[in-house]
């Protein structure tokens, strides 16, 4: 087994796969509001990403098992699959957000839920620490404690950064 | 010592018994359900995360929510169904088909139903490792109930032995719960449980030992720490060991039927490892070779919530209906929706193993 | 000691501060727990671990499975051996003592049965 196989059987995304696919570079340097990457690469009987989707972008499962499939041309960057999502798999990126910067929509659910301004570490796949920033937004779309935390990092952290914590 | 009688007795109150029971209600069955814990609702109650699979199933929605739905059902059969908490099963006489049960730990009395369905759930396996019987030591549905039921602190420091898919979620909520998870603990090369539960915990840096087993728990009265091995692809032991520092050691490793009553029953049993262990044989209906008991839920083989609720629905429906209740037609048009719900729920290529254990246990029709 | 209780939860809400607190006695100790409550979940609060000695080795045992089915967390409660400790409610006066061996099962007549 490589080293890289190794990795990913610990819960760690090593490259793009089906259900792990980034966003079309063009469409993506240029939606407001972002577009949404879903790290999703295990044929799994779930599909609440596609059923809460309000406009189709992660398109219908025609097998409960598939893995998503996104119609980038749909989705509006809105986050409700990022707090859906019982993997806590869904992201939100844009990269309009700044120069330098892009805006990341996360899912959280420990304590303390962070407040707007508070500082936060941003943590990538392995749980170490990138980066510092305040939080831009908290919400909570479904209003069932699942909360998406928008935090503004370097670009070249979008495909690092995919936790945050309370410092 | 009183005797009590009921037309369908449900032993245990989990989402296969609760299944079980609401559906015989519906039919018109008079219900007695036992559990031996003080709330119903089984391991459901305890389950923080939002459920996978499809709406039909609540995905999205947590565990303990789920179990509200059934409990609302419950409370719209009230007449139907009575309820005996803290009520333990203790034994099956098949001389006269009496179940002894115990209220508390010294009051008994004999029940004599008409047909029974056994949905008494699992237990957490252990492996052997030396002080693996130290306080501190704990199964991961126990850490569970500390935490998501009662609201009690686990500890401080938790190993996690075993990344299935009970393992991973645990741990999440050990984070959750405030607890620190110092690493989980995997003998395979791969996590067993989904990728994305192991993400999850991967992010907020809890190391994941692939190809690693537990050798040791350190400690004189509880916990203090435990030695872990790396193991060598063909699992020779004498790999790299490491220390770690801990006063819970939380076993993930895997749950067996709880087939007590099957046995004393005589009904036939077979060891499946995909089902993992002994259970019953079932016909469709999940009656086992017994024609007065059915089962349903982990008992049956262990599997999933989803899956327990759809077996108790059917083994709700072949109990009343052999009770006489509900039209033929009723019936037969119950059956089939079950029975095709059951199949999505197993179509895919993690539900493999199930249907194929699933089939190993089953018999087309038992011969009278 | 006070009770090791969570107190803020991300998706539960506890609310033990609307639960009836009782009181009891571990080895003649006074704690307290909740009323109706498994006695195990209150001695696991307040920081008691050990429940029981084993017959041969004495050796320490606690809390294992928390659904009354392996025997580990057997205590003598009010008298009583081999209480599931785990399951069994708590009550306000009850007498929970480390269990040590096998534990004597009381008669009828000593139940007053």
């Amino acid at each position: 087994m490589t080293d890289n196989e190794k990795t990913f059987n610990s819960g760690i995304l090593t490259d793009e796969r089906p259900g792990a696919v980034l966003p079309p570079k063009e469409l993506w340097e240029t939606k407001k509001n972002g577009l949404v990457l879903i790290e999703c690469p295990q044929r799994i009987p779930c599909n609440p990403c596609a059923t809460s989707c309000p406009t189709g972008a992660v398109i219908p499962f025609e097998d409960i098992n598939d893995t998503p499939r996104i119609d980038y041309s749909k989705c509006t960057g809105c986050a409700m699959c990022v707090a859906k999502c019982p993997g806590l798999a869904c992201f939100v990126a844009d990269l309009t957000w700044g120069d330098k910067e892009a805006l990341l929509k996360l899912p959280y659910e420990t304590l303390p839920v962070p407040k707007k301004g508070q500082t936060v570490a941003c943590l990538n796949r392995q749980g170490d620490e990138v980066h510092r920033t305040q939080v831009v937004n908290v919400a909570q779309p479904w209003k069932d404690r699942t909360y998406v935390v928008s935090v503004a990092v370097p670009k070249e952290l979008v495909l690092e950064v995919r936790a945050v914590k309370v410092v | 010592m009183s005797v009590r009688t009921t037309e369908i007795l449900v032993i245990g109150g989990g989402p296969a018994g609760l299944s079980a029971a609401i559906e015989a209600a519906t039919l018109g069955a008079q219900v007695t359900v036992v559990d031996s814990d003080l709330k119903l609702g089984g391991q459901l109650i305890k389950q923080t995360h939002k459920f996978f699979g499809s709406k039909d199933e609540y995905a999205g929605t947590r565990g303990y929510k789920i179990a509200d739905i059934l409990f609302d059902d419950l409370r719209k059969n009230a007449d139907r169904i009575e309820i005996l908490s803290d009520c333990t099963a203790t034994g099956y006489y098949p001389e006269d088909g009496t179940v002894t049960c115990m209220i508390g730990e010294e009051s008994y009395f004999r029940m004599q139903p008409k047909k029974i369905v056994v949905a008494t759930g699992a237990q957490e396996r252990l492996i052997p490792f030396p002080g693996n019987d130290l306080p501190g030591v704990y199964g991961a549905g126990a850490v569970q109930t500390l935490m998501n039921v009662y609201g009690v602190t686990p500890g401080d420091r938790v190993l996690m032995v075993g990344a299935g898919n009970i393992g991973l979620i645990v741990s999440y909520q050990l984070l959750q719960a405030g607890v620190q998870v110092c690493g989980v603990v995997e003998f395979m090369p791969k996590v067993g449980g989904y990728w994305v539960h192991a993400a999850k915990i991967r992010r907020l840096g809890v190391p994941i030992y692939l190809q690693h087993t537990i050798v040791e728990a350190l400690g004189e009265r509880t916990v203090t720490g435990a030695i872990i091995e790396n193991l060598a692809p063909d699992c020779t032991p004498g790999g790299k060991r490491t220390t770690i520092d801990c006063d819970i050691i939380c076993m993930a490793v895997g749950l067996a039927p709880t087939c007590e009553l099957l046995w004393q029953a005589g009904c036939d049993m077979k060891f499946i490892p995909q089902l993992c262990g002994h259970v019953a044989l079932r016909d469709p209906s999940m009656r086992t070779s017994h024609p007065d008991i059915w089962i349903a839920g982990d008992a049956a083989g262990i599997e999933e919530a989803s899956s327990a609720m759809v077996e108790g629905r059917i083994a709700g429906l072949g109990a009343a209906g052999a009770c006489g209740h509900g039209t033929p037609e009723e019936r037969k048009e119950r059956f089939a929706h079950y029975s095709e719900r059951l199949a999505d729920l197993r179509a895919g290529e993690v539900g493999e193993k199930i249907r194929i254990g699933v089939s190993a246990a089953g018999v087309q029709k038992w011969e009278e | 000691m006070a009770m090791r209780l969570i107190q803020e939860h991300p998706i539960l809400d506890f609310e033990h501060g609307k639960k009836k607190k009782v009181r009891f006695t571990f080895d003649g100790t006074e704690m307290e727990g909740f009323e109706g409550e498994p006695i195990a979940m209150a001695l696991h609060a307040g920081g008691v671990r050990i429940y029981r000695e084993t017959p041969e080795m004495k050796r320490p045992r606690g809390f294992f499975c928390a659904i009354g089915k392996c025997s580990s967390c057997f205590m003598v409660v009010d008298g009583v051996p081999n209480v599931r400790t785990c399951i069994i409610p708590l009550r306000e006066g009850m007498s929970v003592e480390t269990q040590r061996g096998r534990g004597e099962v009381r008669s009828e007549e000593e139940r007053g049965v």
